[in-house]
């Protein structure tokens, strides 16, 4: 599998999905510059975690419109699987490849724990290596994680199964206020498009990619994207 | 000249911070009057935030060498070896006097400060911790300080990309008016990399990297070096503003361009910005430094030559080139978006020569510029020495359980979640252990090795005893080090006290250096860098002595850690230390009766080598299953952190000995662990302690829902959680009546 992680400046988990990608594919991963105009060949996509640009606009705003975007927006409509994490979620959806906004946190603070997902698609290119319902454990760090979208896109969303990550209480697997860490409308995590190719969310499952960081719940995800370029 | 400066009167002399017969010294140095900029120059390098002028003497007595040093005190942080090549570089530095004027920045641009001096040396920043104090949580502006400083803390870390790990909070009445705010970074670097400042060469370009220069932040180097009064509020534009963005970048570029032999010498452009960057690093070098400040990249239009020697804008280096090589190194400063300019040249004259639209505003010996700032050995008197007060004499509780649950819903004691989980503690991928436990362990990136980092001080040891509550202090990182199975390997220093001025005060100061070199030598754990932070006073009324010390300890394989959490049902807890029953100065005393009497509990040095050799060994041979060390509150609040943190119980096991039962539950006696184990090795645990001559006995058995002790009502592990997790967040969201 060749996979790109793009990087902003002000990019700040780049390094570490790199790690995430090279242990599962045994290749090293391609890091494609903002200012270049095209990507090299490649089977994924992964916008990274960050403070892209410092996020003085409005996160993922500015890096929206870097030069690198059209060529991932165009690979992205051509049906190649992207990842947005966090900072790359909010990319994902400043540039309309993903419907909705992700606000400030209800707690005006940025929240830095632990949290539970329920995974609720495993049609999608980065959770086929998980079980429909199964519940997980990945790390959550951001000041603007707080998905909200008009009730239409959000009848849409529940309705065709584009939901991939909700955030639960662990010991019921039931979405509660508590198991939300920053007031995401119906506890959404992340979502994916109508094709299911391009999924974002703001966990970071890179953080949790081996036991010794505490779990390694996070590392199907990319063992995910592994198995579908191989399928 | 070309800006219309003041006369040199008394009156400016005096509003630049000379003192005595200072402005005499100066007009001897150069054998004529300064001009305006000369003066303003010589006032920040003469200030005590620059020159360390009341702390240097007590300072050269502490141990600084070992054979794990690469870099003690000196340079931008220290340096210790990690073996296989790699090296930690630390240090620990205050924003407390810009933090209390304007909280969000102050504490911004501290952790942006201790930051640059990290990967100023070519080490990657990798951990982030600190170490504040908080006024009572019932003064008017404690509130907005504590949601300002953390907003910043975690502002500018979370943004850069490093986590922020670990660190303390206390609040006490005594900072209600001098918060502190100490900022403490660990980065790594490969020990053939290291980076130093010495501008060695002539005729080198001299480069200026980074954000541009503006008008904020002038004088703040001497603003930090005076006390506050009423008006101290209207110092607010002498705070720097942080760019934590153009920080990251700015490390980014610099690590790019290390990766290549362009660097003669680089510093960063902290307090005093350009003036003492420009003259440290010529006179390390041995060279004068012509600077030409038309070159200078400037934010606002019209600056004077006064105003750039003088500011404090964030995020800017300095770097000596080679000659020729310019051209790579401005490449990838334009890649990363930031301002690049050669300002100047190294010269043979030995002078700082900085000049401003064709004219020549200051032209200064280096030497005398960077080392003739004066030496004071001000007068001081020693801390009487408090009395001990015996265990009888401080009342016992009803029941001991209840008052464990009283203790852990108060400011001193509760948790800490509502800070820290405003700090990315997992960015980088490398944490291993994370906010909450004794020390946080950050894996060296690549390989099986880790770092351990955590910061100590208990004030109120302190102001009882300077030398006694420092040697603690450093101790209690020795031990929290040791609590994860790391080998201490140096500290940095963070030394906050009131006016040097008052000899009470240097008599403070003069024991913490006594108490730190002891316990320095005793477990071979030298100082490598640090920062004095004096005049932390406000109207005549100053801080307790707060030595802040960060310790970092090696860990060889991240897989053989120990944490707090309790895992099994079964398992034996054993308390390895001797008990003593002190109660002077611990919190039992402070929360139950509202004293604060009696001399800080003592430091054994022997016992503690002894101890922490014996729990390290454990915690390598797998024997170990949870490990704590003890320190406020005592044996049961440890206990009851373990169970917390593995969200398990425990039965405890009555006390038969000889001591009153509150001071064995709740003394502060030191040198202290506890150790959970399988039950089958519990005794070959405490037996070989005793073959240490360490006393060692079983508490309790990790099993059921809550904490029980016979002829007590148990106490639920979920109401303790919530009484320990509900004080902070209530307090913070407005919700109790101060």
């Amino acid at each position: 599998m060749r996979a790109a992680v793009i990087v902003f400046p002000g990019s700040n988990c780049d390094r570490d999905v790199k790690v995430a990608l090279e242990a599962v594919t045994g290749k090293p991963a391609m890091m494609v510059w903002h200012g270049e105009t095209s990507l090299p060949p490649v089977d994924v996509i992964v916008l990274p975690g960050g403070f892209s640009y410092g996020d003085y606009l409005r996160c993922g705003a500015m890096a929206a419109h870097s030069r690198i975007m059209a060529d991932v927006v165009s690979r992205a409509k051509g049906g190649t699987p992207v990842l947005g994490i966090c900072n790359g979620f909010q990319v994902l959806c400043e540039t309309g490849l993903l419907p909705g906004v992700l606000q400030r946190n209800a707690s005006l603070r940025f929240v830095c724990r632990d949290t539970w997902l329920r995974i609720e698609q495993t049609e999608t290119p980065f959770t086929s290596a998980y079980r429909m319902g199964e519940i997980v454990n990945i790390p959550v760090a951001h000041g603007d994680g707080n998905y909200f979208c008009d009730e239409d896109t959000l009848d849409r969303l529940e309705g065709s199964g584009r939901v991939v990550f909700r955030y639960v209480d662990p010991e019921t697997g039931e979405p509660t206020l508590e198991g939300n860490p920053n007031g995401a409308i119906n506890n959404i995590a992340g979502i994916c498009d109508g094709k299911r190719r391009i999924v974002g969310l703001m966990p970071h499952p890179e953080r949790h990619f081996e036991k010794l960081l505490g779990s390694d719940d996070g590392r199907r995800v990319f063992e995910s994207a592994l198995r579908s370029v191989a399928a | 000249m070309s800006a219309n400066y003041p006369a040199i009167t008394p009156e400016v002399v005096a509003q630049h911070g000379f003192k005595g017969d200072e402005f005499p010294r100066l007009l001897e140095i150069l054998g004529r009057q300064p001009t305006f900029l000369e003066l303003g120059i010589f006032s920040v390098m003469w200030s005590e935030h620059c020159s360390y002028k009341s702390s240097r003497f007590w300072l050269r007595q502490l141990p600084t060498s070992g054979p794990q040093v690469i870099q003690g005190p000196g340079e931008n942080a220290g340096v210790v070896d990690l073996g296989d090549g790699d090296a930690a570089v630390f240090k620990m530095e205050s924003h407390n006097h810009p933090s209390y004027i304007e909280p969000y920045q102050g504490a911004a641009t501290g952790v942006g400060g201790i930051m640059r001096d990290v990967f100023t040396m070519g080490a990657r920043p990798v951990a982030n911790l600190n170490a504040l104090r908080f006024g009572a949580p019932d003064h008017p502006k404690t509130r907005h300080l504590v949601s300002g400083v953390v907003r910043g803390i975690g502002g500018y870390g979370n943004c850069v990309g490093v986590p922020t790990v670990g660190g303390e909070t206390n609040f006490d009445p005594a900072y209600n008016n001098n918060i502190l705010v100490n900022a403490m970074c660990v980065g790594l670097a490969r020990t053939d990399k290291i980076f130093y400042s010495a501008a060695k060469g002539v005729g080198l370009p001299v480069v200026y990297v980074g954000s541009k220069t503006g008008r904020d932040g002038i004088h703040g180097a001497t603003m930090a070096s005076a006390e506050f009064d009423d008006k101290s509020a209207e110092k607010r534009p002498t705070v720097q503003v942080g760019d934590p963005f153009t920080e990251k970048l700015l490390i980014e570029a610099c690590l790019e361009l290390m990766a290549t032999d362009v660097i003669i010498a680089i510093q960063d452009m902290g307090a005093a910005g350009l003036t003492s960057s420009t003259s440290e690093m010529a006179d390390k070098g041995g060279v004068g430094i012509d600077l030409d400040l038309d070159h200078v990249p400037q934010r606002e239009a019209g600056m004077t030559a006064y105003e750039m020697m003088l500011s404090e804008s964030q995020e800017r280096m300095l770097m000596i080139l080679k000659p020729g090589r310019e051209p790579e190194a401005e490449a990838i400063f334009h890649k990363w978006g930031l301002d690049f300019a050669v300002i100047g040249r190294t010269t043979d004259t030995g002078r700082l020569i900085v000049r401003h639209k064709g004219a020549i505003e200051a032209d200064l010996p280096v030497d005398k510029l960077a080392n003739s700032a004066p030496l004071y050995q001000r007068p001081w008197v020693p801390t009487p020495t408090p009395k001990l007060i015996l265990p009888e004499w401080v009342p016992a509780p009803d029941g001991v359980l209840a008052c464990l649950e009283r203790m852990l819903a108060t400011p001193h004691l509760c948790s800490r979640r509502w800070i820290w989980e405003q700090y990315d503690h997992t960015v980088m991928g490398d944490t291993i252990q994370r906010p909450g436990g004794d020390a946080a362990v950050v894996r060296v990136h690549g390989t099986r090795k880790g770092i351990a980092a955590t910061c100590d001080v208990t004030p109120r040891y302190c102001l009882a005893d300077p030398v006694m509550g420092t040697k603690q202090a450093v101790v209690e990182t020795w031990r929290n080090l040791t609590a994860v199975g790391a080998e201490p390997l140096a500290i940095t220093d963070n030394m906050n006290f009131a006016s040097p001025e008052r000899p009470e005060i240097m008599g403070q100061f003069v024991g913490a250096v006594e108490g730190m070199k002891e316990a320095c030598l005793a477990l071979s754990y030298p100082v490598v860098s640090g920062n004095v932070s004096l005049y932390n006073e406000t109207n005549g009324k100053g801080i307790p002595p707060t030595p802040a010390i960060g310790g970092i300890g090696l860990v060889r394989d991240v897989s053989k850690t120990a944490d707090l959490a309790l895992k099994h049902d079964g398992d034996l807890i054993v308390l390895v230390g001797r008990e003593q029953g002190h109660l002077g100065q611990s919190l039992y005393q402070l929360i139950e009766t509202g004293r604060n009497e009696g001399a800080p509990p003592p430091v054994d040095l022997a016992e503690e080598l002894k101890a922490g050799t014996l729990v390290r060994s454990l915690i390598g041979e797998g024997k170990a299953t949870a490990v704590h060390d003890l320190s406020d509150g005592g044996l049961l609040v440890g206990l009851a952190e373990m169970a917390l943190a593995g969200d398990m119980g425990v039965e405890l096991f009555p006390y038969e000995g000889r001591l009153p039962a509150h001071a064995v539950w709740f003394g502060e006696d030191q040198g202290r662990y506890l150790i959970a184990c399988a039950p089958s090795i519990a005794e070959e645990i405490a037996e070989r302690a005793r073959l240490l001559a360490l006393p060692a006995r079983i508490v309790g058995r990790v099993g059921g829902h809550g904490l029980a002790l016979k002829g007590e009502s148990p106490i639920d592990l979920f109401r303790l959680r919530t009484s320990r997790e509900a004080w902070l967040p209530a307090y913070m969201a407005g919700e109790l009546a101060s």
